[in-house]
């Protein structure tokens, strides 16, 4: 017990005496949670709105009042030509154009039916989208409040709710992927850079050839990135509930617990990747390729799983993120207890043991 | 027990077809400095890996300090100490904290471990220098340190590989001191070396060639035996036998 107690202690000397490698693994996680929570927004406000209004008469006022009131445009220009459309587009004064036709109103009375035109920049699909959307839910209002005027009898309002994320904020879904890729990055990496690290010194054959027993110094090594990966899900947390305002639904502890299991999953991947990387260099490019991208891509972090062909749904399943993000989901969202988040549980804990298994066996291996 | 330190009987250890130890018989005494010599890819590292349990003989036998290198390894471990050719101290941590990391693993109490490094730091004239880092000592004073904190549980057999290397000759000379105080204190001395006026210091010295020990005595002894003035000629009429390349 002495030994170990010893040679945890000088793991954290290596960690504490580095001091720019330990200030990057406190601070990442905070400036990725500030760039994903306030730089990289899925929300679109101030969209700049071009206007061809040919009807000029109250109904046309009535319209474009109601987008100036909206957030999310801003009426850049009005336009007096059809020439003019494409040219704010190209000149990029507005990304979004509303044409009010010259018999609007006639067409509204006489016909019941009355059209008008939005034209968005497709070049970036998404916005052009989401810009759409809103534009005709303003549309939507304003016909709503002539029927109410009109008096039609029958009326029939989809209402929408979006549940656990109302107001569809952009940290709900951002918050359990952050979390997913840093301990996968910070645990998972720098143990088996760290084992590596040894190896490479030629200080782990002495270890070796000393009475300690080699499962002991492996665990010893990843326990000071156990606690940083600990301290890593407590910032997280506190700065998902403090300052993006995103509560904790379901169970803290139970979260806490996800997150240490995860972490220990994350750590025998990094025990597995030491015992096949011979120099610093190749485990960190191990880790970057075996980590870092299929975290990103895979785990439906950024792009949503349901949404990628078939293989990758497949290849997807392998990802120990995913599991992970779909339980904090579950758990930090939803407010699921443990009965809802049983199946990724077993699969976390069975990717735990595998990695576990063959790291073992490549160590022995080693030493014959 | 009897008063041999290692007794290896046709030790062998094969990878594949390629045979990199092939029946190495030696005994070495207890107390006494053994040299192992070789060329590059001659297979000393290989053998010495076998006897500290760092790897599993292919056939043959040997006690290391009286234990069996196939059964007994954890034995072995906490009766031997090891320098290996790469530094064997961490260089972020400071001479105290590495003597005390050591001391820790093979299992020092709290006042052996004082009494041993407070010894051991006057030894080297290094008290004024406990705290320092150990990246920021001359390589010379890090390898005499690393010996001291290698033998610092009072092991049966020291394993030095290639201690010396880069080490300018006054340092060396300190060095080979440093063993002689550590074999006349009983302990046994297996180091391999590749300079040849080092061999000149053993009591006895084998040479490997090929895999195979082509020679093994005193250094007189072989300087005799092979009509030459140094034992740097009897290593050049050995080794020009050789038909592995070196790695």
């Amino acid at each position: 017990m002495k030994q170990f107690i010893e040679f945890v202690r000088k793991e954290f000397y290596h960690i504490l005496r580095d001091t720019r490698s330990l200030l990057l693994l406190l601070v990442m996680p905070i400036a990725l949670m500030i760039i994903f929570g306030f730089a990289i927004t899925n929300e679109i406000k101030n969209n700049n709105l071009a206007i061809y209004d040919l009807a000029k008469d109250a109904a046309s006022q009535k319209i474009i009042s109601s987008f100036r009131a909206s957030k999310y445009f801003n009426i850049s220009c009005n336009i007096h030509s059809t020439a003019e459309i494409e040219k704010v587009f190209q000149q990029n004064k507005a990304s979004i154009v509303i044409i009010i036709p010259a018999q609007f109103t006639s067409n509204l009375v006489a016909t019941n039916r009355a059209n008008i035109q939005i034209i968005a920049d497709g070049s970036d699909p998404n916005t052009a989208t989401s810009l759409i959307n809103y534009a005709t839910a303003i549309i939507r209002d304003y016909q709503a409040s002539l029927a109410q005027e009109a008096n039609i009898p029958y009326q029939i309002q989809a209402e929408t709710r979006m549940l656990y994320n109302p107001e569809l904020k952009s940290a709900f879904s951002f918050v359990p992927g952050v979390m997913g890729l840093i301990l996968m990055l910070i645990t998972a990496m720098m143990t088996s850079v760290a084992i590596v690290k040894e190896k490479e010194l030629g200080t782990m054959e002495v270890l070796l050839v000393s009475p300690l027993n080699p499962f002991l110094i492996v665990i010893s090594k990843a326990i000071p990135y156990f606690i940083i990966g600990i301290v890593n899900v407590l910032t997280i947390i506190a700065l998902s509930v403090f300052v993006m305002g995103l509560p904790v639904a379901g169970s803290f502890i139970l979260l806490l617990g996800e997150s240490t299991l995860f972490i220990i999953c994350c750590l025998s991947l990094g025990l597995l990747i030491s015992t096949l990387a011979q120099s610093q260099q190749v485990a960190l490019l191990i880790s970057m390729l075996v980590l870092l991208l299929p975290t990103m891509m895979l785990s439906g972090f950024i792009f949503p799983i349901e949404n990628m062909p078939v293989a990758l749904q497949w290849v997807s399943n392998i990802v120990p993120a995913k599991w992970y993000i779909l339980m904090i989901k579950a758990i930090m969202l939803k407010g699921l207890g443990v009965a809802a988040v049983w199946k990724e549980n077993f699969v976390l804990v069975g990717m735990t043991l595998f990695f576990l298994g063959v790291s073992i066996k490549r160590f022995n291996i080693r030493l014959e | 027990m009897n008063d041999k330190a290692i007794i290896t009987n046709k030790l062998t250890k094969k990878f594949g077809d390629f045979v990199a130890a092939d029946s190495l018989s030696f005994e070495v005494g207890k107390g006494e400095i053994f040299g192992f010599l070789g060329a590059n890819g001659a297979g000393k590292t290989t053998a010495m890996r076998m006897l500290i349990g760092l790897s599993k003989p292919s056939s043959g036998t040997a006690t290391v300090a009286g234990f069996d290198v196939y059964k007994q390894t954890e034995k072995i471990k906490q009766n031997i100490g090891y320098m290996s050719q790469k530094f064997s101290l961490y260089e972020d941590l400071t001479v105290q904290e590495n003597i005390d990391l050591f001391g820790g693993i093979y299992g020092l109490g709290k006042k052996a471990l004082k009494e041993k490094s407070q010894k051991l730091l006057s030894s080297l004239q290094l008290e004024d220098d406990r705290n320092k880092l150990v990246q920021s000592l001359p390589l010379g004073w890090r390898q005499k340190l690393s010996f001291s904190i290698a033998i610092i549980h009072d092991p049966q057999i020291v394993f030095l590989d290639e201690p010396t290397g880069g080490v300018d000759p006054i340092t060396r000379r300190q060095f080979w001191d440093m063993i002689y105080a550590a074999s006349a204190s009983g302990i046994t001395i297996f180091v391999t070396t590749h300079y040849m006026d080092e061999a000149e210091y053993c009591n006895r010295v084998s040479i490997m060639v090929d895999g195979k020990i082509e020679a093994l005595d005193t250094p007189d002894n072989l300087k005799e035996q092979y009509h030459t003035e140094s034992m740097d000629g009897v290593f050049q009429q050995l080794a020009r036998a050789a038909k592995r390349q070196a790695d």
